[in-house]
């Protein structure tokens, strides 16, 4: 298998005068969790919705599997959005659907399975995200940790080789937050496939993360493993991590941490 | 100066010009994805309920009370030179012609077609509609075709309920309680009422089926801006839908009759 899952050149795209992603580069490496770290409002949303064709660029490519998506119509670019899950940050849910046919719909749409196959895949699936007894439930009945756990089930009900997860922890308390990394990482370990996490969320995500991008001023600015982009020396990085204030970090305090014995 | 005039005066107009065109181009694309396999037969059954069904006591409401005021309407009127027995054709012919359709697609904009904009207003700002496409499965296919094929399919039912209950309604208040004559007031309806004036009204209200979802689809399917936008589309909706669903209510009038 190629070593590269999502290939992007210089990607350009801009709202009306505003510059959101001035040429963005980055090669995702297959079978890892890649994590596009940057602020709120700094384009991430953006460049994932490249990934996934639902935006077009100014200009610029974005290669998967062999494939420039930037410049397919729309019935190929379904053919590759095949291989893809997605995890929205509210989930996005179907909210005219239970939790079994949301997960089922992909299924469904999709595939030829009976409708008891389909129910082995889906029970198995949410065996996987600790909510199999909620199958009946219908998504304005869960909390919003279910709901990501639901919308995760149902982004690898395909198996798809790349799986987008935007802002997976946003909007969640701090516990919830936990467990929905583990069971990230969790699932990555079991199934090897590519993740792609976009976050502002940088301590959770440095606990997941093989490999990090910076995203900055439309640019990824620093690309790495977690322990490279906390050593980093770049000064967008530094302000960037400065921010944040965590005990380790650039910027973060030693000394406070060690006034407590 | 002139520049400022005319930018003031077109822009406005432009805008308007180019939502004709997107609501245009979205009925061309249902057209479209209606005749491509597979059909959601379910789904389109499911609106029909909720579009048709659903709808059925307000238009029985709607469609009785208007015959009833028309036939003490145009009593009053026709007694003055002695034409009582007309009162009956008035009705029947008002109801099929122009009150049926018109009233009943009225109403039911004012229930579906706002539910509809609400609907995929929402489905937009929570990124339901993005889910769909991710899912690569064509949001129109799944959400407004089967809305459109459902109205344009249940108007023209609505409006026969309509009719038919808007006559009995006529006939309750002018024979049962005014006193008109019985035989007279069949008769003249017999007589003066054509099977085209029934056709022209349930083909008006096919029309005014499609104007309807097309516009409350379209409002919804491109909201912006979270719950204000959703209230946003929901009401420009039906405002839209109703005021084209009267104008082109004339034209098709002057274009069949």
């Amino acid at each position: 298998m190629e070593d590269t899952a999502i290939r992007i050149i210089d990607l350009h795209k801009s709202f009306g005068p505003q510059k959101v992603l001035d040429g963005i580069n980055l090669e995702v490496e297959t079978g890892k969790i890649t994590v596009i770290i940057g602020k709120s409002g700094g384009g991430k949303s953006v460049l994932l919705k490249h990934i996934i064709g639902l935006l077009k660029p100014d200009s610029g490519e974005i290669w998967v599997n062999g494939n420039d998506i930037t410049k397919l119509p729309e019935k190929e670019l379904n053919e590759v959005r095949r291989s893809f899950g997605m995890l929205f940050q509210e989930a996005a849910l179907f909210d005219s659907m239970d939790v079994f046919d949301n997960v089922a719909f992909p299924l469904r749409e999709h595939t030829k399975l009976s409708d008891r196959e389909i129910e082995s895949v889906v029970e198995e699936r949410l065996r996987q995200v600790g909510l199999l007894t909620f199958t009946e439930k219908m998504p304005s009945e869960l909390s919003g940790g279910m709901r990501k756990r639901v919308g995760l089930a149902r982004a690898l009900v395909l198996d798809p080789d790349i799986i987008l997860f935007d802002e997976p922890t946003s909007a969640l308390d701090p516990i919830i937050s936990l467990s929905i990394l583990d069971l990230i990482r969790e699932t990555q370990q079991r199934i090897q496939k590519t993740y792609v996490v976009i976050s502002h969320d940088i301590l959770g995500m440095f606990r997941i993360a093989d490999k990090v991008a910076m995203l900055y001023g439309g640019k990824i600015i620093e690309y790495g493993t977690p322990y490279e982009i906390r050593r980093s020396t770049k000064e967008a990085t530094k302000e960037f991590l400065k921010a944040t204030k965590i005990p380790g970090f650039t910027g973060g305090s030693y000394e406070q941490q060690q006034d407590f014995p | 100066m002139f520049d400022a005039v005319t930018k003031k005066g077109l822009t406005p107009l432009l805008g308007i010009l180019k939502e004709l065109g997107n609501i245009g181009i979205m009925f061309l694309q249902s057209i479209y994805w209606t005749f491509r396999r597979p059909f959601k037969l379910n789904y389109i059954f499911k609106q029909m309920e909720f579009i048709g069904v659903n709808s059925i006591s307000v238009v029985i409401i709607t469609g009785t009370f208007t015959g009833m005021v028309l036939a003490l309407q145009s009593y009053y009127g026709f007694r003055k030179f002695g034409a009582e027995g007309l009162v009956g054709t008035t009705v029947a012919l008002s109801m099929t012609r122009e009150l049926g359709p018109v009233l009943t697609s009225l109403m039911v904009t004012g229930r579906a077609g706002s539910a509809m904009a609400a609907e995929l207003g929402s489905m937009r700002v929570t990124e339901q509609i993005d889910a769909l496409i991710v899912m690569a499965l064509n949001p129109i296919k799944y959400l407004v075709v089967p809305r459109v094929i459902a109205s344009f399919l249940m108007f023209p039912v609505l409006t026969s309920i309509a009719n038919f209950v808007g006559i009995i309604g006529g006939y309750l208040v002018g024979v049962k309680l005014l006193g008109i004559n019985e035989g007279a007031f069949i008769n003249k309806i017999i007589k003066y009422l054509d099977p085209e004036d029934i056709y022209n009204g349930l083909i008006k209200a096919a029309v005014f089926g499609i104007i309807m979802s097309v516009i409350s689809c379209y409002k919804g399917f491109y909201t912006r801006g979270g719950a204000e936008g959703v209230g946003r589309s929901t009401t420009e909706a039906v405002v839209m839908s109703s005021v084209t669903i009267l104008v082109t209510d004339y034209v098709l009038t002057s274009l069949m009759f």
